[in-house]
């Protein structure tokens, strides 16, 4: 059984058989409180599966990309929830869980003739007027989206053009879906490939000012 | 649970420290500690970003390296416990998301824990030591607060008595070292340019001690317009062309910030009758301030007690410690609906009990 755990955008959990049968999603409405609720929210997932958190074999983390303060309460617990039971944490661009749900989602409904085969941009909100945006394109012989370009942030007026400088739909997240996020690193897993970064993938250098000389304070 | 001699984890991220400290009872098994301070070196301070992150990367490590210290299986593990606030809060929020997974994935209680109290808990882990004895005063300086308790019980009575209007101490030592042009952190810079300094050169002003002040600030601090008359003093010196005497300036400015903490501390435990004083944090580390309240404390006949310092900067042990009274006085475990709290007052010594 895999644990997906992903704060990225949000927070959501869900547990997922290693055959892809997803046994349990949970989300919280709200947009911050990661903190808050990620307790609650891991063991609902697992009462819902049915499961004990001794039938976990590995926890799948998203690591973004997200704003910085959210994203790492989800690493943060992927971590020790697996270091509590001594199994492997496996790493997922949080985007890759949204291609993979469009992807699966325009294989089922059958869509367009190769619609599927065309690029597409997930994007999500990183706030301060930009997007975090990843370029996909279909899924390979894994099972799992094709990145054409790692997670980049662009301005809020500036990424229409980009996407339409790469010929790329756009299609806008407004959550991850963490059962996706564990079907990948189910995938990764079974064809014995690494598909996430180790380290949160923040995309922004933190906010810091270089001291200058003491401020006067006048005589 | 073992509620005879529990054995805790707990986890500390409130600043700049990742401290993941194992304790048995009131035996300390680890104090394991990850500090990002040379991150922040350049920036002058604590950066809130830069700790955060660095907590993240430095948790599961340190965590290892705890179990391995002191020999302890994770399974075998009583309770697991983390500081809930108050700190910077993008910092608590790691060793909170942390902590609950790692409780739920273990299957065992969560006990969220004040950092303020958790300091006076670290005092329990000093085997050396006498037991703590009720009530006590407590004074607790460090970068990140300068508070006055009145502990009349560690798990259930803690009453503040006053903290910093401003700035805290440690961070006051921080600014005032930048304005002589000494690196960070300022503390142990300012106390070897004091070294050969006369802390009776300059007449720096005691915040908050005035006649008028007393009423409704008697315990409380302000270290603000202590900064800034060290900067207009230098500055003078600096537009008459004269040199300035880094090592006075540095030992008459301690000295004011030793004199303030310490005079305040004692008149607080005159008015409440208690012969007690606990110091804690980081800025512990100074010796003046170890020396001054021994000294003036032995003559009013107040005893003072001073964890070893490895117990008084922050760490995950005196969190576990504190957990670990919470147990063994029978309190129930939190639930895990709580957050990170920047600002959680020191009255909650517990957060969100289960019923
Ligand atoms: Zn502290």
């Amino acid at each position: 059984m895999i644990l997906g755990i992903d704060t990225s955008l949000g927070s959501a959990v869900a547990v997922v058989e290693p055959d892809g049968v997803i046994r349990s999603q949970t989300v919280s409405a709200d947009p911050r409180g990661h903190a808050e609720v990620i307790g609650t929210l891991i063991e609902r997932a697992l009462a819902e599966a049915s499961i004990g958190p001794s039938d976990v074999t590995h926890v799948a983390a998203g690591m973004g990309p997200g704003p910085f303060t959210g994203l790492r309460v989800g690493i943060a617990a992927a971590r020790t929830f697996a270091l509590g039971r001594g199994i492997p944490v496996v790493p997922v661009v949080s985007h890759d869980a949204v291609a993979l749900e469009l992807l699966l989602h325009d294989a089922l409904t059958g869509g367009y003739e190769d619609a599927t085969d065309d690029p597409f941009a997930v994007v999500t909100d990183a706030r301060r007027r930009e997007f975090a945006y990843t370029l996909y394109r279909g899924l390979d012989a894994d099972g799992l989206p094709i990145r054409l370009a790692e997670p980049t942030l662009a301005p809020r007026d500036d990424l229409d053009a980009a996407l339409a400088d790469a010929g790329a739909a756009r299609r806008d997240a407004e959550r991850i879906p963490a059962a996706m996020l564990a079907l990948a690193a189910s995938r990764a897993l079974a064809a014995g490939r690494t598909i996430g970064p180790a380290d949160a993938l923040y995309l922004r250098s933190p906010d810091v000012t270089l001291p200058h000389a003491p401020k006067r304070v006048g005589l | 649970m073992n509620r005879a001699e529990p054995l805790v984890l707990g986890i500390e991220t409130s600043c700049d420290e990742t401290g993941i400290g194992i304790v048995r009872g009131r035996t300390l098994l680890s104090n394991t500690i990850a500090s990002s301070m040379d991150e922040h070196a350049r920036y002058g301070g604590v950066v809130p970003e830069v700790a955060a992150r660095a907590h993240l990367e430095a948790l599961q490590p340190s965590i290892e390296a705890a179990l391995a210290e002191s020999g302890v299986a994770l399974a075998d593990v009583d309770a697991v416990a983390v500081t809930s606030g108050p700190g910077l809060a993008g910092a608590l929020m790691v060793g909170v998301g942390a902590a609950k997974a790692l409780a739920v994935s273990l299957e065992k209680p969560l006990y969220a824990v004040n950092h303020l109290v958790g300091h006076i808990a670290a005092d329990i882990l000093d085997d050396g030591a006498e037991p703590l004895e009720y009530p006590t005063v407590a004074l607790l300086v460090s970068g990140g607060h300068t508070s006055l308790l009145l502990v009349r019980d560690l798990t259930t009575d803690v009453e503040l008595l006053g903290e910093t209007m401003d700035d805290a101490a440690g961070e006051a030592f921080d600014k005032v070292a930048r304005l002589l042009g000494l690196p960070y952190p300022g503390g142990p810079e300012i106390d070897r340019a004091a070294a050969s300094g006369d802390p009776n050169a300059i007449a720096f002003p005691r915040g908050l001690s005035r006649a008028s002040d007393m009423d409704k600030h008697r315990y409380d601090f302000s270290f603000s317009g202590l900064k800034t008359a060290v900067a207009r003093w230098v500055e003078q010196r600096q537009a008459a062309g004269e040199p300035v005497p880094v090592a006075d300036v540095a030992a008459s400015f301690r000295e004011a910030v030793v004199d303030v903490l310490v005079t305040k501390a004692l008149a607080a435990c005159r008015d409440h009758g208690v012969p007690r004083l606990l110091l804690g944090g980081g800025v512990i580390a100074n010796r003046r301030l170890r020396d001054t309240a021994l000294e003036r404390g032995a003559a009013e006949g107040v005893t003072v007690r001073i964890p070893p310092l490895s117990l008084c900067t922050d760490n995950g042990a005196m969190i576990a410690a504190l957990a670990s009274e919470l147990i063994m006085s029978g309190r129930q475990p939190s639930t895990l609906d709580f957050g990170a709290d920047s600002t959680l007052p020191v009255t909650e010594i517990q957060v969100a009990e289960s019923s």
